[in-house]
């Protein structure tokens, strides 16, 4: 078995340290503390943690853009700086910021000539990239007129520009209306369709609860959790939320803590499943009424705040 | 194909830059006004026009060569542009040369118009072609070639103003390095002359590619001079290059 997952994955960082010098005086400012993980063929790698806590470092790190201290990265089996391996891999940055004097089709044209010939994508697949990510229209238009949203759009086209194995996408939906999220989030589930892996740090837990198959949080320059998203989140019950109407409080006394209050309508979180029963036959008996019943069971936002809470 | 398309890429930049079209407008004023300064100056008019002609093409390039080249490499880092093209299966002296490249393509299409204003003014003053005034040219860019190698090199650690300052040192200081020479001979043995032999070897000497004298007065010249003043140009912008990717290959863009 292990054997097998070892043939698959795609990428493996392997105690990487890395330190930043800042000040007149240089001073050492360590951002990764020994990091470790690995993303395996096919999967949507969610990259969590809060702000500063070494996300874009690590991406950084294994694109080449900053070297570590010390540590290994290894993709596709190979060094992460060699030529070959970056040929399998797309990336999209952060807020990402791009030639703005090129046109949609220059920009794409000038990336797609930075790979070997053998992986260039000809006009009609960057025609294609730009209907995927709905900028057909605005295919001759110089990118400074270009809104947020529609640049972050020719920025996924480019990370797609070679066909990629392996995409980074790094903050893909900030910025983005309801909508824009909510087709970027669908060309991101495609992506692994087809086979590809997809390594995503962002900040919007509900989309990566969506759509990520495992995930890894960092805090302060280490991993603090990894696994897939059942392994990470119990589905154990941790209290159910009744909205009832109809029931004089002081009888709810002692069943359950109250939310909300609103005329004679209340929300209350019942911790204890026993009590559950008694405030149903609380209800009948009073001829009151049930409006919701819902069991919450753990988030990821729960494991990620507790993760930063004791990180 | 990938420094090719680095250096297209630049080419598309540079040459939308407005202080290029800026510094082009006072070069071309310089030219043509030189035929008003030769009507009020004793001597031989078309020398002057000559002399004033050249010496604007080299001020007026080395200005385009600092001002633009100390920008190109920091802006990509500071607009984070750089992020996406190194992430792609490229090497760190490959976007160098073509950024290099990019900018000498963009002052060749500058020097070329400024000399097409040039030989137009002279032939307009006597109305014959003097092909020699193309060699005094093409040594002029091969001086802007070393001056734009400086640029990025300082263009890969440093700010656009201090690098636009230490790359006008350098042109300033590779103007007057030849003085070293006479200095030398004139000291006696000693530290002194020991340090004037040292600064000598390895400043700059900008003078090299100067024909301007020799070609505006007609004065012979050894063509083994144009060999070594080439070779020292190329060598040099060679030398800074390599310099300049040491620095760049280990650079961590933050």
């Amino acid at each position: 078995m292990n054997q097998e997952l070892k043939e698959e994955e795609v990428l493996k960082v392997q105690n990487l340290f890395k330190a930043y010098k800042t000040g007149f005086i240089p001073r050492r400012y360590p951002v990764l503390k020994g990091i470790g993980f690995s993303v395996f063929k096919g999967e949507i790698f969610g990259y969590l943690g809060p702000n500063g806590a070494g996300k874009t470092t690590t991406l950084k790190c294994i694109l080449g853009l900053i070297f570590p201290d010390s540590g290994e990265i290894r993709l596709f089996g190979q060094p992460h700086l060699s030529l070959k391996a970056k040929e399998k891999i797309g990336y999209l940055p952060e807020n990402p910021y791009f030639y703005e004097y090129l046109t949609a089709r220059e920009f794409l044209n000038f990336y797609a000539r930075l790979f070997p010939s053998g992986r260039v994508s000809d006009q009609n697949k960057i025609d294609a990239l730009l209907n995927l990510v709905g900028l057909k229209k605005a295919a001759d238009l110089q990118l400074r007129k270009f809104s947020r949203g529609m640049l972050q759009r020719v920025g996924l086209a480019q990370a797609l520009i070679n066909n990629p194995e392996l995409v980074f996408l790094d903050e893909p939906l900030g910025g983005l209306d309801p909508i824009g999220r909510k087709e970027l989030r669908d060309i991101i589930v495609n992506l692994k369709k087809e086979g590809k892996t997809v390594f995503m740090c962002s900040h919007i837990l509900q989309d990566i609860e969506m759509i990520c198959d495992r995930v890894a949080i960092i805090v302060a320059g280490r991993i603090v959790a990894q696994g897939s998203l059942p392994e990470l989140i119990s589905e154990k019950i941790l209290f159910t939320e009744i909205t009832l109407s109809r029931i004089n409080q002081a009888e709810l006394e002692g069943l359950g803590e109250f939310v909300s209050i609103r005329g004679d309508r209340a929300l209350i979180k019942v911790f204890d499943e026993n009590k559950i029963d008694e405030i149903l036959n609380l209800v009948k008996e009073k001829k009151g009424k049930i409006h919701s019943l819902v069991p919450r069971t753990e988030t990821l936002e729960d494991i990620f705040v507790d993760m930063v809470k004791q990180g | 194909m990938k420094i090719r398309a680095i250096t297209l890429n630049t080419f598309k930049e540079a040459i939308r830059d407005r202080i290029l079209y800026l510094l082009f407008f006072f070069a071309a004023a310089a030219i043509i006004f030189s035929r008003l300064l030769a009507l009020l100056t004793v001597g031989d008019r078309v020398k002057i026009i000559k002399d004033v002609g050249l010496a604007s093409l080299s001020l007026f390039g080395a200005l385009m060569a600092i001002l633009i080249g100390t920008g190109l490499v920091y802006k990509e880092i500071d607009k984070k542009t750089i992020y996406t093209v190194i992430s792609k299966p490229i090497h760190r002296w490959q976007f160098l040369l073509g950024k290099f490249l990019g900018l000498m393509l963009t002052l060749v299409v500058m020097i070329g118009l400024m000399s097409l204003i040039f030989l137009a003014v002279v032939f307009a003053h006597t109305f014959k072609l003097e092909p020699r005034l193309l060699i005094a040219i093409l040594f002029i860019f091969i001086e802007l070639m070393l001056i734009t190698a400086v640029a990025i090199l300082f263009s890969c650690f440093s700010t656009p103003i201090l690098s636009s300052i230490f790359s006008l040192a350098f042109y300033f200081i590779g103007h007057t390095s030849w003085g070293l020479e006479t200095l030398i001979r004139k000291l006696r043995p000693g530290p002194g002359r020991w340090l004037a032999q040292f600064l000598y070897t390895f400043l700059p000497d900008l003078e090299n590619f100067n024909f301007r004298t020799e070609i505006v007065h007609g004065l012979a010249i050894q063509p083994r001079f144009y060999f070594y003043s080439a070779l020292y140009g190329l060598f040099y912008t060679a030398f800074i290059l390599v310099l300049a990717n040491m620095i760049f290959r280990k650079r961590d863009f933050i």
